[in-house]
């Protein structure tokens, strides 16, 4: 197979080719770098390479696939699902010798001591990190313009956002960088872009994977799951992270089912499992300000589930639309608290004008960049004395109403079905100086980590020729659901012609010629 | 609801001890009040009776054994501070030196 076939194969595919030696995972390295060298300038997905590492992990896969086929067919199918399919890292991720920077100058030149539980079980599983992607600063933010770095941007349009925080990771599963990435999810950062970008992307219950090693930003809803080109391999992705880690106490010791394995292969069993499921269509999330292009094409796919057997629920979340000011109490509070760890003394960026409290304020008024200044503020006002309990403890008790929403919804449907976000990619810039606007984009993904909640968007179309996503809601530990409600939907829909449409954006990022990202911003500005 | 002033910001920043430029006070002070604003519709919830939700699941004193593993030594753990001398972290001093 040539270098950009191999790119083209999903992770599924990819673990196939490699059992059956019909590829080494050498060579789908060499492809997928050889495409990232050769497109992300105008794309901007990444933010380190560590080129080295990865061909050492890849001939580390080689041996070891060597071995088992050597030794029979037994040993070929115990061996990980992983192992040799590259792997997208968010630069949230701290990665032992490797840049491990959150897009925050704070963290410029800042070198991972250790390497977070997540990725010692990729590394344990065979994956092969080519590197780091780019990620809104700390991952505040809905649109990846927020990195030190520089903007990412959009495949299917290269003048608009991938959507944030997980940018990165998005746009090089979209672009056919790597098959599968990593991103963060503390109000929709994994499934907002995962919607803009047309893959697929799922935010696992709070507690399903340890989150030892990832740089914190707000610690009662930041959760890690994967990014894929179809759910199969999301599933894939998230078997190989979950589970209880000692090292991160909110990591629950909740058995992980075997995902990967009891999703059917073929479609007709796929959409099977669709009869007689009972899915509940939440009246609120079809929000104020949602383009008609969204709404459609998430009830056209509503119709499609119908038709395929599911029964249908209309469903009220009466507290729905209280979320954004929840959220946007709780999680600049906690990520007032978390970030004060940057003071310039132990590690990163820092600065010397005078005295301690002098080096205090000049680290981190020029170390920080301004979205996560304005949530350090809104934080520490909300915490600060004589306003707690009017702010702080109140979004906490309203918390307390969105989580019993939730509860009450699941007394009589299985799963939930909404847009992913309210609109599709918006232009490079058109919100960085209206936080509230940017904050909307959020609304419809922020609710699921209020409540703790496990929530998956795949692609269902597109409206002006970009990418809408859906999002599926299940019980806590109940991903499960969504894995089978994802697939189900690709399998009703996979003879749709959009499925079979590349990023529009694809040939320009083979042209040298085409603007960075950052260029293009500036153009604008 | 509450309504920030400039010396509200200027006070903010001070205790999140980040050194703002005059700019940006004069911005957050428009975008801080406009955001707080979104926050007056959780006025309109009685909330007198409902308990406080700190975290989503149901764990509760979670320990471990206590016992030594490996962790990083002293170069690694230095490795990224801005200035050392010995297995130290060089800071500016707090407090007067006697003399």
């Amino acid at each position: 197979m040539a270098g950009n076939d191999l790119t083209r194969l999903r992770a599924h595919e990819m673990a196939a080719a490699l059992r059956a030696g019909d590829v080494s995972a050498r060579e789908l390295l060499e492809a997928s770098l050889a495409r990232i060298r050769a497109t992300d300038r105008p794309l901007h997905a990444w933010a380190s390479l560590d080129e080295d590492g990865a061909r050492d992990a890849a001939k580390a896969a080689d041996r070891r696939l060597a071995a088992a086929r050597g030794a029979g067919q037994e040993a070929l199918a115990a061996l990980p699902g992983l192992l040799g399919i590259p792997v997208a890292l968010k630069d949230l991720v701290v990665t032992r010798g490797l840049p491990s920077t959150a897009g925050s100058r704070i963290l410029g030149g800042f070198v991972g001591p250790y390497d977070a539980h997540i990725a010692e079980r990729l590394a344990e599983a065979g994956a092969i990190v080519p590197g780091k992607t780019n990620m809104d600063e700390f991952a505040m933010g809905s649109s990846t313009e927020h990195s030190a770095w520089g903007p990412t941007s959009n495949p299917w349009d290269l003048t608009r956002v991938p959507g944030g925080s997980s940018g990165g990771s998005a746009a090089a599963v979209a672009s056919y960088h790597v098959p599968l990435g990593i991103g963060t999810d503390t109000g929709g950062s994994i499934r907002q872009p995962a919607a803009l970008c047309g893959v697929v992307g799922l935010k696992p219950t709070y507690g399903r994977v340890s989150r030892y090693g990832i740089i914190a930003f707000a610690s009662s809803l930041d959760q890690i799951g994967p990014f894929g080109r179809d759910t199969r391999d999301a599933a894939t992705l998230l078997q190989a992270i979950a589970g209880r880690d000692e090292r991160d106490s909110t990591s629950a010791p909740i058995p992980v089912p075997d995902w990967s394995t009891e999703l059917a292969a073929s479609d007709d069993e796929a959409a099977g499992w669709l009869r007689g499921a009972r899915i509940g269509l939440p009246r609120q999330y079809f929000v104020k300000g949602m383009e008609p292009g969204v709404e459609a094409r998430v009830r056209e796919a509503v119709a499609a589930l119908e038709s395929a057997g599911a029964i249908i629920v209309e469903v009220d979340l009466p507290h729905t639309d209280y979320g954004l000011a929840t959220y946007y109490i709780i999680a600049p509070a906690e990520a007032s608290a978390n970030l004060a760890r940057y003071d310039g003394v132990r590690f990163g960026y820092s600065e010397h004008e005078g005295d301690v409290l002098g080096n205090y304020l000049a680290t981190r008024g020029r170390g920080f960049g301004a979205e996560v200044k304005r949530r350090i503020m809104l934080g520490t006002y909300a915490l600060s004395a004589g306003y707690y309990d009017a702010f702080y403890l109140k979004a906490q008790k309203v918390r307390t109403l969105i989580k019993a929403d939730f509860d009450a919804a699941f007394a009589s449907v299985d799963a939930l079905v909404a847009p992913t976000s309210p609109t599709v990619a918006f232009p490079l810039g058109a919100r960085l100086d209206d936080p509230v606007a940017m904050y909307l984009s959020d609304a419809c993904t922020l609710p699921v980590n209020i409540a703790g909640l496990p929530g998956l968007s795949v692609p269902c179309g597109l409206s002006d020729r970009l990418p809408v996503g859906l999002q599926f809601i299940g019980r806590a530990w109940d991903e499960g659901t969504l894995f089978h409600l994802g697939r189900a939907y690709e399998a009703i829909t996979a003879d749709a012609g959009w499925r079979r449409l590349d990023p529009a954006d694809l040939g320009a990022l083979e042209d040298p010629a085409t603007p960075t990202p950052a260029e293009r911003m500036a153009a604008h500005a | 609801m509450a309504t920030l002033s400039r010396d509200d910001v200027a006070h903010v920043a001070h205790l999140a001890r980040l050194g703002l430029t005059e700019e940006e006070l004069t911005r957050l002070e428009g975008q801080l009040n406009h955001i707080l604003d979104q926050y007056a519709v959780l006025a309109e919830l009685d909330t007198e009776h409902i308990a406080p939700t700190a975290q989503t699941i149901e764990l509760e004193n979670i320990l471990r054994a206590d016992v030594v593993t490996p962790s990083l030594s002293v170069d690694e753990a230095l490795a990224g501070a801005p200035e050392r001398a010995g297995d130290h972290i060089v800071v500016p001093g707090i407090i007067a030196e006697y003399e």
